[in-house]
Formats: structure tokens, sequence, C-alpha cells
């Protein structure tokens, strides 16, 4: 089996990987016909609300993929996901900013309404080519990218690991959400961006946007998810999980293990920044709270229930979290964060695989399969 | 030395394909021997662990280390392998690889494999998976993601394989490997590195004397062909094994020779085998 590069195996392919690609497509065809074809009142017909809640969850389930690869494959625990999230999010913020131009509150055809309301003159030197779509996707990728790989180089280099290095990737979130805080740092601050109105021309509301965003969401998933299964299936991925079993015998072995860490981190930082940056335009908001400790948090909570180091258990895992989510803070919202908390218990009592580790057992009945065959 | 000129000739064969490539080639055994250990003191706050230690391992050669505890086995290893700094000798890998300048992994590089005494193999990776991931090669995260194993790296995986005896095992977890299956993988692990030199510690504490009987085979099998330094308590796998019997005492060495000489030694009676 391991004669064959791993390109072949993605395309053969396991159960899991199969199951959600499927049902990814399923749901990528099926949804857009649902909300377009059929008119309202029709029993077929899916609402513009479910379908962008939808494609919410896709962008979560991407952030989700990043933080299974590098917790689940690589055993680094990274509690500040969220930040390169928000700041792929922020870096789409400020081009759809950009592309309100006059019709802001304050008419103003350069500033964002935020600058004229604090009598700013002109634009911050960082906002400059953010009215271009390029160089914002650019940003998307680039800056949550060298975010990670100078904090990781940092970090790893001093070998810092465990849950010492949980502790300051929470400590780089909680900063970020501070200086984001803040009215002169230029981002909105308290406010953060909002009021958009366009995206690459067409209208940020209109039905046909918002298929286009569903659809780009389930695109940026379903490849996220090839790009981690294709480092996982390689022998690089057995090196990390190596790393992530006996991290000094696998230096011993002759393995740069920092550089392996820094990569699979920066890597995984930029898919959350591209998860972030299409979370924006679809809930239509960013401001600094994205930044909270506790959103890093859940995610980890969103991989540990759907079962880590499997990627598709994170993107079961962050469908379900965050389905019960909206369905609890719909109706009972004082009990979320309890049931949240009893969740990761419970998981992390009984379920060590999650959900999809469940699932094998009741599935399969032969979960250690792979043992026996020669 | 007419036997390890022979041995040296073999020996050189069959790394003929393990020197090429970027790996430098240092351990020059044209005199016949792979490992010169000259006068080494090491000392911890004032206990000498080693005192002035002289040992000469030839290339090819299996040679059994024995000796009671304190007498300085482990501290002669780590000086080999480069975690221990002696405070006075030199440590000569063949005739031009200085130990003493290296670090643990150019030692490590330099063809010097060391098997500790608790097997650490990586228990959620198959057999495969751990000589794969063992096997000499260019370790970059960019080769390791984007190409497979080449075919002579597939070749030297099956060679192990076959000589550690897992074929059957290959996609095992190697978490479910018996106590002697890991420490003949680890052992497998070593030589999918390709060393020149392989240190070995106390292999066959913890086994099932089947599990004795064929460690004992596999280390046999290796003489020759790679250079072995077996450090081990039990006397009856010794005997078994060894062609040359070193016994370390009070941190230098106290008698040398075959297993009966050795045993017959009346200086070794008494501090070691006599009690």
């Amino acid at each position: 089996m391991q004669t064959s590069h791993p390109a072949i195996q993605l395309l053969i392919g396991e159960r899991g990987t199969q199951v959600f690609l499927a049902l990814l497509l399923t749901v990528g065809v099926a949804a857009p016909i649902m909300h377009l074809a059929f008119p309202e009142g029709s029993a077929l017909h899916l609402s513009s609300y479910t379908m962008t809640l939808m494609g919410k969850y896709m962008t979560y389930a991407l952030l989700a993929i990043a933080v299974d690869l590098v917790w689940g494959y690589c055993g680094i625990l990274s509690l500040g996901h969220a930040a390169f999230f928000a700041l792929g999010g922020y870096a789409m913020g400020m081009y759809l900013m950009r592309q309100i131009g006059t019709r802001g509150v304050y008419g103003d055809p350069l500033l964002p309404d935020f600058m004229v309301f604090l009598n700013w003159k002109e634009l911050p030197w960082f906002w400059q080519g953010f009215d271009m779509f390029w160089f914002a996707a650019l940003m998307v990728i680039v800056v949550p990218g060298l975010l990670a790989l100078a904090f990781g180089w940092l970090a790893f280099r001093s070998r810092v690991s465990g849950v010492y290095l949980s502790i300051i990737t929470q400590a780089l979130t909680y900063a970020l959400m501070l200086a984001f805080f803040r009215n002169d740092m230029g981002f909105g601050g308290n406010n953060g961006l909002t009021d958009f109105k366009d995206i690459l021309g067409a209208n940020i509301n209109a039905s046909e946007t918002r298929v286009a965003l569903f659809l780009t969401s389930a695109a940026a998933l379903g490849l996220g998810y090839l790009a981690c299964r294709y480092i996982t299936l390689s022998r690089a991925g057995r090196v990390v999980q190596a790393i992530r079993d006996a991290e000094s015998r696998t230096r011993f072995i002759g393995y740069r293990v920092e550089s392996y860490k820094l990569w699979v981190f920066a890597f995984s930082a930029v898919l959350a920044g591209i998860a972030g940056a299409l979370y924006v335009p679809q809930v239509g908001i960013i401001n600094p709270s994205e930044f909270q400790p506790i959103n890093s948090i859940e995610i980890v909570i969103w991989v540990a229930v759907g079962g880590r180091g499997t990627l598709y258990g994170a993107v079961a895992g962050a469908v379900l979290v965050n389905y019960a989510k909206t369905y609890f803070t719909a109706t009972i919202p004082e009990l979320w964060l309890y049931a949240l908390g009893t969740l990761f218990v419970i998981v992390t009592l009984f379920l060590p695989k999650g959900v999809v580790g469940l699932a094998d057992k009741f599935a399969l009945r032969r979960p250690a399969a792979r043992t026996v065959t020669a | 030395m007419n036997a390890s000129t022979a041995i040296r000739n073999g020996w050189q064969k069959v790394f003929g394909a393990g020197a090429r490539g970027a790996r430098p080639a240092p351990g020059d055994t044209s005199h016949g021997t792979i490992l010169y250990l000259e006068d080494i003191s090491v000392s911890f706050d004032g206990f000498k662990a080693l005192n002035a230690l002289t040992l000469y391992i030839d290339a090819g050669e299996l040679r059994c280390i024995i000796g009671p505890n304190g007498a300085g086995k482990t501290t002669m290893m780590d000086v080999i392998t480069g975690k221990t700094r002696p405070d006075a000798g030199s440590a000569w890998f063949g005739q031009t690889t200085d130990l003493l300048t290296l670090s643990e992994p150019q030692i490590a590089e330099a063809g010097i494999g060391r098997k500790f005494q608790k097997p650490t193999v990586f228990e959620q990776h198959t057999v495969m998976e751990n000589l794969e991931l063992a096997v000499a090669g260019h370790k970059t995260l960019w080769t390791t993601l984007r190409s497979p194993l080449d075919r002579r790296q597939h070749e030297r995986i099956e060679e192990v394989l076959e000589t550690i005896r897992l074929q059957d095992r290959r996609s095992m977890r190697a978490g479910m490997l018996s106590h002697g299956q890991k420490q003949w993988l680890e052992i497998g692990m070593l030589l999918a590195q390709e060393p020149r030199l392989l240190l070995v510690d106390e292999p066959v504490a913890g086994m099932t004397p089947q599990e004795v009987e064929r460690t004992a085979e596999l280390l046999l099998s290796l003489a020759g062909k790679h250079s072995v330094m077996v450090v081990e308590h039990d006397m009856d796998f010794v005997r078994s094994i060894a062609h040359k019997v070193t016994v370390l005492h009070e941190g230098h060495v106290l008698a040398e020779g075959t297993i009966d000489e050795v045993q017959n030694d009346p200086r070794v009676v008494e501090v070691y085998l006599g009690e």
C-alpha cells in the first residue's frame, strides 16, 4: 500500500473520505438548486438564511480541518487558530469596506465611515491596495501565514510545546483582540467592519451572490480537505504523526522536527485565514470578538467531538456542534455554554475518538482492521 | 588480521551502495579497525566513571561488553555517541573521524547507531512505516511531501525486514508487537539507517528464551556486515554470540578474550563472575 504515490491513494480514498466527498457534492449541488429553482413557499425551497448558514458551517468545517491537521496529526494543541481565521476575515472585510465607496453614511469616496467618524483625513498605509480583490485575496493568505511562521519559528525553535504552547497561542489571540478593539488601530475598533454592499461588483445580499459564496465555501472545504489528506497520506504525514507520538525519537532518526512543525502550522494558519475570508461576506460582519480566546477553544472542541486525527471527524464535529449551537442559542441561550462544556467532558471521558470513532465502532465492528491485512 | 581483512572486503561490498549519495565517507577502516578509544577518562563529581579506558573494535566484529553495575558500560556508549564528553583521551571512528569533535546527530549521520535498552518504536505506525521513517535518505519536508521512497530504499527495507524476520508483520501496528519483536524492529530501524557500527544495550532483557535465541541469531547475522558492540548481563546469551568479550571494571578494561579465557581469568572471577 505504501508503494503507491499519495496522490493515487487520495483518489482511491478511504471510507470516511468517500462519504465526506459524496456528502459535500450532494449538498453543494442540491442546496443551490433548492434555493434558486423552487419558489418560496414550496416544500423543497431552501431559504437564503439556511443556505447562508450552511455556507457558514462550511467555513467552520475548513477551520476545524486546519486545527485537526496541527492538533490531531502533529500534536500541536493550538488554542489560537481563531486569530488566523479572524485575520483572514479582516483582510476580506477591508476589501468589502473599500467597495462601499460613496454609499456609506458619510459618503466619503475613499474613507470608510468609521475613519470619517474618527476625523481621519487620509487612508492609513495598511489600507492601501485593499480596493483590489486580488490584493485582498493575497493578504488573506499572506498575513495569517507570515504571523504563523514568525510565531512558530520563535516557539518551535525554543522547543516550546505541550501546554506551554497552548497558553502562548491563547495569549496571541488575546493580544490581537485587545489591539483590534482599539479605535486608533484603524480596523473599526469595537464595531469592526460591516455594512458591506458589493463583492466583485455583485450585490452581496443577492440570491445569486449568496449561492456563489456558498459554492466557493464548499469548493474551498473540498480542496482544503484534499490538500490536508494529501499531506497526511504522504511520507511527510507519517513523519508528522511520528513527531506527535515521540518527538525526540523522530529528531534522533534524522528529521528536522522544528521545520516540519513550522510548515504544518503555517499551512494550517493559511487554511484558517481562507476560512475566515469566506465567513465574513456570508455573515456580513467582522469584529474583534472573533479573536476571543473562547473561540479558539471552541474549535478544538469541535475537533474533539468529531474525532481528531481523521479530518472528516473535524468536519462532522464542526457541523454538529455549530448546529447544536444555532439551535440552543435560539431556544435556551443561557444554557449553551453549559451544554458545550458538558459535551466536551462527555467526549473526553467516553468518546476519545469522537463521533466518527463511535460510528466506526457500530458500522464496522472491526476497528483494528488495519492491523490484520497483510 | 587475515580474517578481519576478509570481513572488511565483504563489508565494503555490502556498503558500496550505502556510501553513495550525500553522505560523507567517515570512518576510514583501511587498517581494519572501526573504533579506537584511547585513555578515555570521565568523572562525575569526582567519581571516575571511566578511568583511562582503552578499547578497539575491528570492522565487522561482534563484541560483547560485560561488567558489574557501575563499571562504566553506559558511560562508554555515551562517549561514543557524543552524549558525554570525556575529560581526557581520544575517540576515533576509523582513522579519519574524530568523534570528540562531532555532535550527536553528526555521529549518527557518520554511521554509528545506538539501540537503547527500552524499546522505542513508533507504536501507532506499522512495522513498515517505522522502517520507512528510519531508512537512510533525504529527510527534508520537501522530499517527504512530494515523493514516496525510491527503489533503493524499498530494497533496503525489504532486506531489513528479512533480517529481522518481521516480513509477515509488516502491516501490523508496532504497538501490537511483542516485546521481543519490538526490540528486533528497533534494531531493524537502526539497520535501515545503514550504520557501520551498532551499539546495542542489553538486547535480551525481558525476553522469552525463544526470543533470546532469535536475537542471538539476528546479532550473529549482522556481524561481518556491520560492527556490533553489545552490552549484556546475561552470560548464557554472551556465550552464545560472542567471539570476543571485554570485561569492564571500575572504568577500565579488566580482561579481554574469548568467553572461556575471560571466565577462567582469576581477576574476573574475583570481581564479577565469582560473586
